[in-house]
């Protein structure tokens, strides 16, 4: 049956089946009278309503908290036994006054203030794993009770081996297209070979190891992730618990050794490898010969540069393991939080690493004299 | 009256029978269960009666409509007046539980966002959870969530429910509220309840009929009362056993 509203000022007439397939028919018609209403009283009859189910009562219930809202008091009249009874099964009335306390709205300055204080703890959570990472991969040099045997093999195998090709490649075509867009600068002052200089530094204090960071912060960063709040989501990190292991011991200090060693390493092939990539320019197009171009780079090298490289590696390395782990470790929801996480992950892991480059770079930078 | 009629069921998966020539009944708000051990056929019973595995042959009546026959549009306006609970509740895990309660809402009706907003928390509250709207399943405990899914059953007032063993994983305090709600909907929104369970104390509680399978085959149809001694082997054994274990 087709439910009707008949308004006349402020008396409201509902005929028809007051239910989940008619409401939406008079609800935004009651609304625009409502607000046309003048009188301090509004009456809603209902005494044509046929059949009332759940949505039914929601609607009485929107309609009275509407006319309230403008100071309007809403008479009921017409109430069935049948109505009676929806109302005393649904209705929020009771609820609402016992709940009066959790439905207080935040202000503005209240959910800047949440906010901070959400950040601010996200920033200790991620400093107290960091802390138990590092202890307990200290710990873990020694002591390899509680941790997965052959996992530190398994982690290396997959963070360095695996990663090594994808690595190659990415280097290798950073330095040749460094190379050729420094070159055609320098050959217009007769100073092509110094592009061998230029790659060299670059490639060893910069590109090397942000390159190696970025592509470990999307293949392992991620992985690392997605593992643990599956674990999590799936309580495998509670039956570890409750096995009497530590799960930081267990699943991140592996990753962390693994990473450690195979994240260095990668970073020096990658500095070869994009100086090969320059060294590709240098003797096809800039006509440099193979024994100049290789005086040049060791000329141009000295050990300081190899070694701020590979201590940026170690933090780059550090950072991916450790964001990689916090949010897995903090995943809220199931499948799908797995995947937000993973996101968040790489995506801070990419952030932080070059937060840490500009903060490397300044405190060589500074701290070694402007030649540096 | 019959909500649901089955009569000579045939069904299984691939070529292995499970359900073997089935024939059952259940009355207008009334609770039904249905018992048997495990592998029996309770869960393809089900399955086949909510239309998600397809029987061999015979025929299922859902409010005197053939559902074997049915196009699945048919059936899926048949199913807004159906509302199931899962053993494991099968919330999604990435939506709250309003989000939850609010899914067969906002996809079988043209409410306003406001009023479903009033409907979830009205449903949440039936089942005692109106505090929890904006947890997600895993902040929950397995009686909460059964609660939740209860709550995202009913969403759309249905007029039958089905429940697959509403007490799995439950402890038999919690076991027992979720029986008594299930009663109270009942008497209250005068629902027809048909329930799948191996839990002898849930069944006593809550169950008008009982309907015994055994190696898919019905065996038992009556009260508890008349199935403890009704000279069946299994099914006395299994009340005698079967008691004080949820």
């Amino acid at each position: 049956m087709k439910t009707i509203l008949e308004v006349d000022r402020s008396y409201f007439f509902i005929k028809g089946n007051l239910d989940k397939e008619n409401i939406s028919v008079i609800y935004d018609e009651s609304l625009k009278h409502l607000k046309q209403v003048i009188r301090s009283v509004v009456t809603l009859d209902l005494s044509g309503v046929k059949s009332i189910d759940s949505s039914g009562v929601a609607f009485i219930e929107d309609f009275v908290s509407q006319a309230e809202s403008r100071s309007l008091t809403v008479e009921l009249t017409g109430i069935s036994e049948k109505i009676e009874k929806a109302l005393e099964i649904f209705s929020l009335k009771e609820e609402k006054k016992k709940s009066r306390v959790s439905e207080t709205k935040e202000f503005f300055i209240e959910k800047i203030g949440i906010s901070i204080y959400h950040g601010w703890n996200n920033v200790v959570e991620f400093f107290l794993l960091l802390g138990d990472t590092f202890i307990y991969s200290l710990q873990g040099i020694i002591d390899k009770k509680g941790m997965r045997k052959g996992e530190f093999l398994n982690q290396s195998m997959l963070i360095g081996m695996n990663a090594l090709p994808i690595i190659a490649l990415i280097s290798f075509l950073i330095g040749f297209i460094l190379a050729l867009q420094s070159s055609a600068q320098l050959r217009q002052f007769g100073a092509s070979i110094y592009v061998a200089d230029l790659i060299a530094i670059s490639m060893t204090r910069e590109m090397g190891p942000i390159m190696t960071a970025i592509v470990l912060a999307g293949r392992s960063g991620s992985a690392f992730t997605s593992e643990i709040a599956n674990m999590v989501v799936t309580e495998e990190t509670d039956a570890l618990s409750s096995m009497g292991l530590n799960p930081i011991k267990y699943v991140v200090v592996p990753k962390v050794h693994a990473i450690t060693i195979t994240a260095p390493m990668l970073t020096i092939l990658s500095m070869i490898i994009g100086i090969a990539g320059s060294f590709v320019v240098g003797i096809t197009y800039l006509g440099i010969a193979i024994e100049p171009f290789f005086q040049e780079v060791v000329n141009a090298l000295i050990f300081k540069d190899i070694i701020t490289g590979l201590v940026k590696s170690f933090v780059f390395a550090w950072i991916v393991v450790t964001v990689g782990a916090y949010y897995g470790f903090t995943v809220k929801g199931g499948s799908e939080g797995v995947g937000r996480s993973t996101t968040a992950s790489v995506v801070t892991s990419i952030f932080l690493v070059v937060l840490a480059d500009s903060i490397l770079g300044l405190i060589f930078y500074f701290g070694q004299g402007v030649e540096m | 009256m019959s909500v649901v009629s089955v009569q000579h069921l045939k069904s299984g998966y691939n070529d292995k029978e499970v359900l073997k020539q089935i024939s059952l009944e259940a009355e207008k708000e009334h609770i039904t269960a249905i018992l048997g051990a495990s592998g029996c056929g309770k869960t393809t019973l089900l399955k086949n009666i909510i239309g998600l595995l397809p029987p061999w042959s015979g025929s299922i009546k859902i409010f005197g409509k053939e559902t074997t026959i049915m196009e699945e549009p048919q059936f899926n306006q048949l199913r807004h007046n159906i509302g199931v609970l899962f053993q494991n509740g099968a919330l999604l895990n990435s939506l709250t539980t309003a989000e939850n309660v609010a899914i067969p809402l906002e996809q079988h009706t043209d409410l306003q966002p406001q009023l479903i907003s009033r409907l979830v928390t009205m449903k949440l509250a039936l089942v005692g959870l109106k505090e929890a709207a904006d947890y997600l399943p895993s902040e929950l405990s397995g009686g909460m969530r059964k609660r939740v899914a209860l709550a995202r059953a009913i969403a759309l007032d249905p007029n039958l429910l089905f429940c697959d063993e509403p007490s799995a994983g439950l402890d038999p305090l919690i076991s027992a509220n979720l029986d008594r709600l299930i009663c109270s909907l009942r008497d209250r929104l005068g629902m027809t309840v048909i329930m799948i369970s191996h839990s002898v104390p849930s069944v006593e509680r809550v169950s008008d009929k009982i309907i015994f399978l055994e190696e898919g085959q019905v065996v038992f149809v009556g009260s508890v009362k008349e199935a403890k001694s009704s000279g069946l082997q299994n099914v006395e054994i299994f009340f005698k056993e079967g008691k004080g274990t949820e």
